[in-house]
């Protein structure tokens, strides 16, 4: 029985997830595994996870633009959305981690060698725990588009890089937020890795003029959907 | 309502500022009396290091119990201190290191017990999504041999490279993406 639930989700999986072999996506060439997957039943040992992985969170981590002496330059957004189960149902308590670009394009990373200018004033990291409605909300400035070396003038589209937990082992999700209207979208192999056009949809913000704060910064509104219980109903783990 | 998943992208190969600011490879000390470190390395489809990879580890204690509300067998203790998780990067050898203790066996799917075993996820710049395998331990023969996950892989090569490669001070578990010696791994 467990098995054949694993099956199911294991369809589910594959319809939206990137296949790991995407040979436009050069580094994924000699990284993808080539045998095929073993289907794993659902135990405790994946219904379980690290629900709050890192412990403590700091009070300003969820700001970008608070964590130096000065502002960083840049056009200064909210990103905020809810974490949701399969079901809908909010992932609350459970903790977020973002990473990202400057506004030039330019990560504080040492092997980043994009010819863009570092800003004192941003690291580019921040964390924070979604709230009772599984909502979460960070301060940071748009990330600019930048180059790397996959093919000919190659650029990746603004995006902010995205880590949950969710409730279980099995939620655990690694994903990059996208911008409305980037025209780099057709361009790029690591969104368009996402074969169904809808799924890579699902991967866009959209702007929000009700997070939008006055003469102050443009909201932008992200839900995410972990695997959940719609999918995959509990069983008995005795 | 059902909501639909959003989909996985890759890490990339700028995360460790934000994932690796603090150390969280030591889920007990080096000297606590039960400590066992797992070491591993790894590779590429060419048998090249993977110096940009990210590696994390779920687990029971050493009672065989998740530090997890879904986890409610309140006859075996629980560890606040052990958390169960694990996270490391891997250095310019490819290389990562856990400290932690050899997790206890756990339920499995019909009521059977699973062998001890640790949950493990792979992430890395051109990977799309993360890997999950596991790892099993070598001085569990009879357990392994009755497991229910590690039976279901009729490869026995396939299969052999779950089992860690006990080193004397260290277990080893090398994670081979591809190519010949590729290690199993797992999809729900």
């Amino acid at each position: 029985m467990a098995q054949r639930k694993g099956e199911q989700v294991a369809e589910y999986r594959r319809e939206n997830d990137p296949p790991y072999l995407y040979p436009d996506y050069v580094a994924t060439r000699l990284r993808a595994p080539k045998k095929p997957l073993v289907i794993l039943p659902r135990t405790l040992s994946d219904t379980t996870g690290p629900a709050y992985g890192r412990g403590a969170v700091e009070e300003l981590d969820h700001d970008l633009t608070r964590q130096h002496s000065g502002e960083p330059l840049g056009e200064r957004i909210i990103v905020t959305g809810r974490v949701l189960d399969g079901d809908g149902r909010p992932v609350k308590s459970s903790l977020v981690e973002i990473w990202q670009a400057n506004a030039a394009g330019r990560y504080t990373h040492h092997l980043d060698q994009h010819p863009a200018p570092l800003d004192p004033n941003f690291s580019g990291a921040g964390r924070c725990l979604t709230d009772g409605e599984g909502r979460y909300r960070f301060v940071t400035v748009k990330p600019g588009a930048y180059p790397w070396k996959n093919h000919d003038n190659a650029w990746r589209p603004a995006h902010i890089h995205f880590s949950l937990f969710g409730e279980a082992f099995r939620s655990r999700l690694i994903t990059q937020m996208y911008f409305p209207g980037d025209p780099l979208f057709e361009h790029d192999p690591i969104f368009q890795s996402v074969r169904d056009p809808k799924a890579r949809q699902r991967m866009i913000s959209t702007f929000d003029l009700e997070t939008t704060q006055p003469e102050w910064a443009l909201g932008y509104r992200f839900d995410i959907v972990l695997e959940g219980r719609a999918a995959t109903p509990m069983e008995n783990h005795r | 309502m059902s909501a639909e998943p959003t989909p996985s992208q890759t890490i990339g190969p700028f995360f460790h500022d934000a994932l690796l600011d603090r150390d969280r490879s030591e889920l007990v000390s080096p000297d606590h009396p039960e400590a066992i470190r797992i070491d591993g390395t790894v590779y590429d489809g060419e048998g090249e290091p993977v110096a940009d990879a990210m590696v994390e580890i779920w687990q029971a204690n050493r009672a065989g119990r998740y530090n997890h509300p879904a986890d409610d067998r309140e006859d075996l203790p629980l560890d606040e201190n052990f958390s169960g998780f694990g996270r490391s990067g891997t250095g310019e050898g490819g290389e990562f290191s856990f400290s932690t203790v050899k997790p206890g066996p756990v339920p499995g799917p019909d009521g059977q017990l699973q062998a001890p075993h640790v949950m493990v996820s792979v992430f890395a710049r051109g990977l799309l999504a993360r890997l999950v395998t596991r790892i099993y331990f070598p001085d569990e023969q009879e357990a392994n041999a009755a497991d229910p996950v590690l039976s279901s892989i009729e490869d026995r090569e396939l299969r052999r490279t779950l089992i860690a490669r006990d080193e004397g001070d260290a277990l080893r578990f090398d994670i081979h993406l591809q190519g010949d010696g590729q290690t199993a791994f797992f999809e729900f």
